[in-house]
């Protein structure tokens, strides 16, 4: 039992950072039916800039809580730039072009913003310097430390946001009107281009913060992480039923969850024969068995392929 | 190839490419050194990879994310089989059809499934599919060694034709025939094949109703075209290329392991596809080449920087990847539609979605 309440714990934090980067892929695939490949990347390139910033000034002896701010401000400043460029100089001149082509690009910016962090960071692991010892909490017997809870509580906060953001604010509404129909909305004067790069913006701006935290949790970063992180973010979006907000932190939570029971359990379950390094396969035979059993994710709405 | 001009032009032309492939090692070996007739023989297999995948993504619009792991499965197969591991050495007549076969079983366990998910969903599903293919090849060294794990499996038994083995240097009519350059004409042969099979599929009846379930699935569905199966067999065929390529790279180097079968093996093929011009038989082989050639030939930044700058500023193989990743954005955005497209027969056609 008290394995399990530890694996949840641990589950629902790296299912909360799983699903922050979900939701960039999600917003923009609702909107312009694109996987934006380089959205892992983007995460990668924050979680760097933020430990950039923390090496260099936990250094000079800034005190902690501040290091914190100024990194997670630093790299979602990065980020957002980045998100509005590339959107601008890759994506949108290609809105009207074959659908494969938008899909190499994508592919083209993510090899070329790992190599420029390659280049820039060099390929080593770069290790976080130590800010805080955080505490632990006992929960049912299982171990909580606060940096986990920190990460939960503003994920959740953010997610709780963003969904409040789509569904009240004028943006919003901008957001899922360009999502259903862009031309009907831009008839409707909604600047259609406006509601698109702002959705790159706030979906880097998103996988900044998911990239702080992924570099707090696991105290390094390196240029090659985005692509996993990425892929099972991907994963997650899918499950839940991709272009849908509140699906993408469904299938965060539920993908991080389940690759933690998985790892915790698989030796027990199979006398030592599976070992944890099975672990990156639970995400994608969860994900083929949802999609064969409701091919459009838990939350996708039936007939919502747009594909 | 114009159909007005004259017979004779046409088979002089052929006689022509004939050749310029037979002799082209043999040029490449007196230009660039013997290393580019190897790059030459992973070209040609690369060729093969491209359209098998062409066949998926190009005729029957599936995206398929997850190709390489048919060549893996073809690689290991032919790998297990023919070298120390098991101590097992069956010939290559039995394993090349044997890899494709199981490919083609994969392919249609994979597709029958999945197939009914439609563009990015079956994206993502083919790319765990390749995922789980790799991450089994590393682990299946326990509690049974069976792939022998990350090491790879090594020592395997090249091709031998009526007791000459290729991977051994031949004397042959004053001329020298490296292991390279045994493999070029062994892989010419098969990359030929595949031409030939892909272009008599592309006008076959199949061809045709591949196209109409690309252009759009529920008016082919309506003129009684059976789309789970035909999807099905694009996807078996496409599996089938991957294998045999897959078997014949096993051989040609003598060790496999699950390093060469990344999701990026994959994106890299797609790019092949795409970039030449998808469901263009002649664009693909246009693509396959470029894209095996280039970073190759991105190689030489290194001594070149040395030579500019008196020293490497860069280190060239991140160089290579960052020219690379450009190459392919600057190529998208000149030229969404690929370097050679398919000429289609309507406008409307041209802007519809594919995939």
């Amino acid at each position: 039992m008290e394995i399990f309440t530890q694996q949840l714990i641990n589950g629902l934090v790296l299912g909360s950072i799983y699903a922050l980067v979900a939701l960039g892929y999600t917003m923009v695939y609702g909107i312009l039916g694109l996987i934006n490949f380089a959205h892992g990347d983007i995460t990668m390139i924050g979680a760097l800039v933020a430990l950039t910033v923390v090496q260099a000034l936990a250094a000079a002896g800034v005190p902690a809580p501040l290091v914190l701010v100024l990194a997670g401000g630093c790299a979602i400043l990065v980020c957002s730039l980045l998100g509005l460029s590339i959107e601008r100089v890759a994506y949108r001149p290609l809105r009207r072009a074959p659908r494969l082509a938008p899909l190499i690009t994508a592919i083209g910016v993510s090899i070329l913003l790992q190599y420029s962090a390659a280049l820039i960071w060099g390929k080593q692991y770069i290790a976080l310097p130590k800010l805080i010892e955080p505490a632990a909490i006992n929960i049912g017997g299982a171990q909580m430390t606060t940096l986990q809870l920190a990460i939960f509580v503003l994920a959740c906060a953010i997610m709780a946001v963003l969904l409040w953001f789509i569904k009240a604010s004028r943006m919003g509404r901008a957001m899922r009107a360009t999502e259903q129909n862009p031309d009907v909305a831009g008839l409707m004067g909604v600047n259609t281009n406006a509601v698109i790069a702002f959705t790159f913006v706030l979906g880097s701006a998103i996988g900044a913060v998911a990239g702080l935290m992924v570099v707090l949790y696991y105290g390094i970063g390196h240029y090659f992480m985005g692509f996993m992180l990425g892929l099972k973010a991907f994963t997650a979006a899918v499950l839940g039923g991709i272009g849908n907000v509140g699906g993408a932190v469904m299938g965060g939570l539920l993908l991080g969850i389940i690759e933690s029971m998985a790892s915790g359990y698989i030796g027990d379950l199979t006398g030592g024969v599976l070992g944890s390094n099975y672990r990156d396969i639970f995400a994608f035979l969860v994900l083929v068995l949802v999609l064969v059993i409701k091919p459009s994710g838990l939350m996708g709405q039936a007939g919502g392929d747009r594909a | 190839m114009n159909p007005g001009c004259r017979p004779w032009l046409r088979w002089a032309l052929w006689a022509a490419i004939a050749l310029l492939l037979l002799i082209l090692p043999f040029a490449t070996e007196a230009l660039l050194g013997r290393s580019w007739v190897r790059i030459l023989a992973v070209a040609l297999l690369f060729v093969m990879l491209a359209l098998g995948l062409n066949i998926v993504v190009g005729f029957a619009g599936l995206l398929d994310l997850g190709y390489i792991a048919f060549f893996a499965v073809g690689a290991y197969s032919y790998a297990l089989l023919a070298s120390p591991q098991f101590g097992i050495h069956w010939p290559v007549l039995v394993l090349l059809p044997l890899g494709a076969a199981l490919a083609a079983l994969f392919g249609i366990l994979i597709g029958a499934p999945t197939l009914r998910l439609r563009g990015d969903y079956l994206a993502i599903v083919t790319l765990g599919f390749g995922e789980i293919i790799r991450v089994l090849l590393n682990n299946l060294n326990r509690p049974v060694n069976i792939t022998n794990g990350p090491q790879g499996i090594t020592l395997i038994d090249p091709v031998q034709i009526g007791g000459l083995s290729l991977a051994k240097t031949q004397e042959f009519a004053g001329l020298t025939f490296s292991a390279a350059h045994n493999y070029y004409y062994l892989f010419l042969l098969f990359a030929l094949l595949t031409i030939v099979v892909s272009l008599r599929l592309q006008h076959s009846r199949i061809g045709r109703a591949w196209e109409a379930i690309r252009d759009d699935e529920l008016a082919a569905a309506a003129m009684g075209i059976h789309t789970r199966n035909l999807k099905l067999l694009a996807f078996a065929m496409g599996a089938t290329f991957g294998g045999v390529a897959g078997g014949l790279f096993a051989a040609f180097q003598g060790f496999v392991s699950p390093e060469s079968f990344h999701l990026i093996d994959s994106i890299m093929v797609l790019c092949m596809v795409v970039l030449g011009g998808m469901g263009n038989v002649a664009g693909v082989v246009l693509g396959a080449v470029l894209l095996t050639a280039l970073p190759e030939a991105l190689r030489y930044i290194g001594p070149l920087q040395q030579r500019l700058l008196g020293e490497v500023l860069i280190d060239p193989a991140d160089l290579r990847m960052l020219l690379f990743g450009l190459a392919l954005v600057l190529m998208m955005l000149l030229r969404p539609q690929g370097l050679w497209p398919v000429r289609r027969k309507s406008q409307t056609a041209e802007t519809a979605d594919v995939s």
